[in-house]
């Protein structure tokens, strides 16, 4: 019986986890938006910018990915 | 990876089989010097690299051939990427930067071949190469600059009381770099390759309906594509990133 309250818990936790995901999502959004509305303002300058862009959107991914990294340990690992 | 069906009876899905090592000649036990399944295909992963940029610039043809081209196009896509974001000082560690990209570009097409096994997906892997990054940052970083490489964390341009606690705050993240670059890079590739099993069991277990999940893994396959070459290019350009902090001029 404990055993399946832990099971259960791990289940909850996970998916409570897969959250960060969203959040991860708000934030490439919202970056690429942004880049494409300078971009779109002043094209010349906007080749010069996708290394940012992209750095931009790895730095915001990663905290998606971290929460996902959790939510499999929950699922597989604990 | 869909032929492979692993919903039998329910819905049992392990996405998470495919991450497992095995020796390639049978047994359990794995030693150090044991070949695997991801000792073949990091072989494979640097054969096809060798293949492609030795014998595809081999013969040096002022009109390339389709291998030439493909390979002058990486060479410049790479050392464009180190210059513009290094300086010139920086593209001293083009050798360094584009073994780093081909190896991480080529393990990851490697691993979407159905029923291969991505070496790029393991944090073991990722987690190499950004501590030999993080590694290779800190020392060049204070052979150049000697104790000035600390000045980094040390914000001039921000007011005078703030800059002990922004200090605190950088010298935090300089030392999550590895962490988040290594996971960055495993967690995306172990995701993408996760979804598509899950899918694949999904068909497995859903008759006639299965064509609506293959159809899914064809899509997720084409985006597993472009995250592979992403996840490549961004682990690369955030090496130029960190390595502009040990050569380049104090960007703050």
């Amino acid at each position: 019986m404990t055993g399946d309250i832990a099971e259960m818990g791990k289940f909850i936790g996970a998916g409570l986890a897969a959250f960060g995901l969203g959040g991860a999502g708000i934030g490439v959004g919202n970056i690429v938006a942004n880049f494409l509305a300078g971009a779109l303002r002043n094209p010349s300058a906007a080749p010069g910018q996708t290394a940012n862009l992209f750095v931009g959107i790895a730095f915001a991914e990663a905290l998606g990915i971290f929460s996902f990294l959790i939510a499999l340990l929950l699922m597989f690992a604990v | 990876m869909a032929t492979e069906e692993q919903a039998s009876g329910g819905l049992q899905i392990h996405p998470m089989d495919q991450f497992i090592v095995k020796p390639l000649f049978g047994g359990d036990a794995v030693a150090w010097y044991t070949p695997t399944n991801v000792t073949l295909w990091m072989a494979v992963a640097v054969l096809a690299m060798t293949a492609l940029l030795v014998l595809g610039t081999s013969r040096r043809a002022i009109v390339p051939s389709r291998s030439q081209s493909v390979a002058e196009l990486l060479y410049g896509f790479v050392y464009n990427m180190v210059e513009d974001v290094t300086g010139r000082e920086g593209a001293k560690f083009f050798p360094y930067v584009m073994t780093l990209f081909m190896f991480i570009f080529v393990s990851n097409m490697v691993g979407l071949i159905p029923m291969s096994f991505t070496t790029t997906s393991h944090i073991a892997v990722t987690a190499t190469l950004a501590l030999l990054v993080f590694g290779t940052v800190t020392v060049v970083g204070f052979v150049r600059k000697g104790p000035a490489f600390l000045a980094m964390f040390w914000i001039s341009s921000a007011p005078l009381a703030l800059r002990p606690v922004l200090a605190l705050i950088e010298v935090i993240s300089y030392f999550v770099r590895p962490l988040s670059h290594s996971i960055r890079l495993g967690g995306n590739l172990m995701a993408g390759h996760a979804v598509i099993k899950v899918f694949a069991g999904f068909a497995g277990a859903m008759g006639v309906a299965s064509v609506v999940p293959i159809a899914a893994i064809a899509a997720i396959y084409g985006l597993e594509l472009l995250v592979a070459a992403v996840q490549a290019y961004v682990f690369t350009i955030l090496t130029c990133v960190y390595l502009r902090d040990a050569v380049g001029e104090a960007h703050h």
